[in-house]
């Protein structure tokens, strides 16, 4: 690996803006000083980065459970190859849909849409779900509901422990 | 929680501006002061309410690879597997579901060949024949804000 089209600085940038913005008046400019460059690089490197689509967007990122959305669940439909697309377009269009991918099926288990519904309670996933199959008429789906969050985190680019880690936990 | 809460929730979940001073922005938008902006968000953080305020970045633009899994695990097996996939730091989102595949995690590394050689290492440290790939063959949409200022 390399990612030859970052420099150690870039990297670095990265690093830190994906850990919690500093909550003061001018985050940028207190990034820029870790880093030892000017707010303006900062400034002009994040929205180049906004712009090519590198990086989403800074935002707030909650505890979902707590502010209100109970249940989630992940919905897999068995829709015909040939209507994927408008399916899916459909389907992205519903506001409790958070996710909609195209996967490949598994043995035994014939799903290519996957949709994570978000609903206060189960009930109302399932209302939405029945409404979204209604709406695409696709009656073969299932629900998986999450009966326990293992874990639930942002991924870290650009950290060398990641690899290390990994060597350790082989060993 | 109460509606200018719910209010700065929904506008730093839209986005927090790449600008000199961004909450400054934000206040303006929900019609109060800088400093009451950042005391709420403080405040909503330390309720455990808001995770994070930073930068999320485009896995695939940035050069990194990443799939959902779906695992089937006996029950009996269950903590001791989770506890060792959990350790990988690729392994970020891990859930136990309600089907005869009850393991759905997803799974990212900095190329395809990291991401192959990382799960062919955990069937063997886990001993779970059955682990899938489930790669996103095409992404309809991406988002993770919804509205807390529903007029309750």
């Amino acid at each position: 690996m390399g990612f030859p089209q970052f420099t150690e600085q870039e990297k670095a940038l990265i690093r830190l803006c994906q850990t919690d913005l500093p909550l003061c008046e001018n985050p940028f400019e207190k990034i820029a000083q870790q880093l030892q460059v000017s707010e303006e690089w900062v400034i002009e490197k994040l929205r180049a980065w906004k712009q090519d689509g590198k990086l989403k967007k800074f935002r707030a990122i909650l505890f979902h459970q707590k502010a209100g959305y109970q249940a989630n669940g992940m919905s897999v439909w068995n829709v015909p190859e040939d209507k994927i697309e408008p399916i899916g377009v459909e389907i992205a269009g519903f506001d409790e849909v958070s996710h909609c991918y195209q996967r490949l099926q598994l043995p035994g288990f014939n799903f290519n849409l996957y949709a994570m519904i978000h609903g206060q309670s189960k009930q109302e996933v399932e209302d939405i779900v029945r409404n979204i199959s209604k709406t695409i008429g696709v009656t073969d789906y299932q629900i998986l509901y999450s009966l326990h969050e293992y874990k639930k985190t942002s991924m870290k680019y650009f950290v060398p422990e990641i690899e290390s880690a990994e060597e350790k936990n082989s060993r | 929680m109460d509606i200018l809460d719910r209010k700065i929730l929904d506008a730093i979940q839209e986005e927090v501006p790449i600008v000199s001073r961004p909450f400054d922005y934000i206040a303006r938008q929900v019609a109060t002061s800088e400093p009451e902006v950042l005391k709420r968000i403080r405040k909503l953080k330390q309720e455990k309410i808001i995770r994070r305020v930073g930068g999320s970045f485009n896995s695939d633009k940035l050069g990194y690879f990443s799939t959902l899994v779906a695992a089937r695990v006996p029950d009996e097996k269950l903590e001791k597997m989770v506890e060792k996939l959990n350790r990988y730091s690729g392994v970020t989102h891990n859930y136990l579901r309600g089907h005869y595949y009850n393991l759905w995690f997803t799974l990212t590394a900095c190329s395809k060949q990291r991401l192959h050689e990382l799960l062919e290492q955990m069937k063997q440290q886990t001993g779970i024949e059955e682990l899938f790939p489930l790669p996103a063959v095409r992404k309809f949409k991406i988002m993770v804000n919804f509205k807390m200022n529903r007029g309750k």
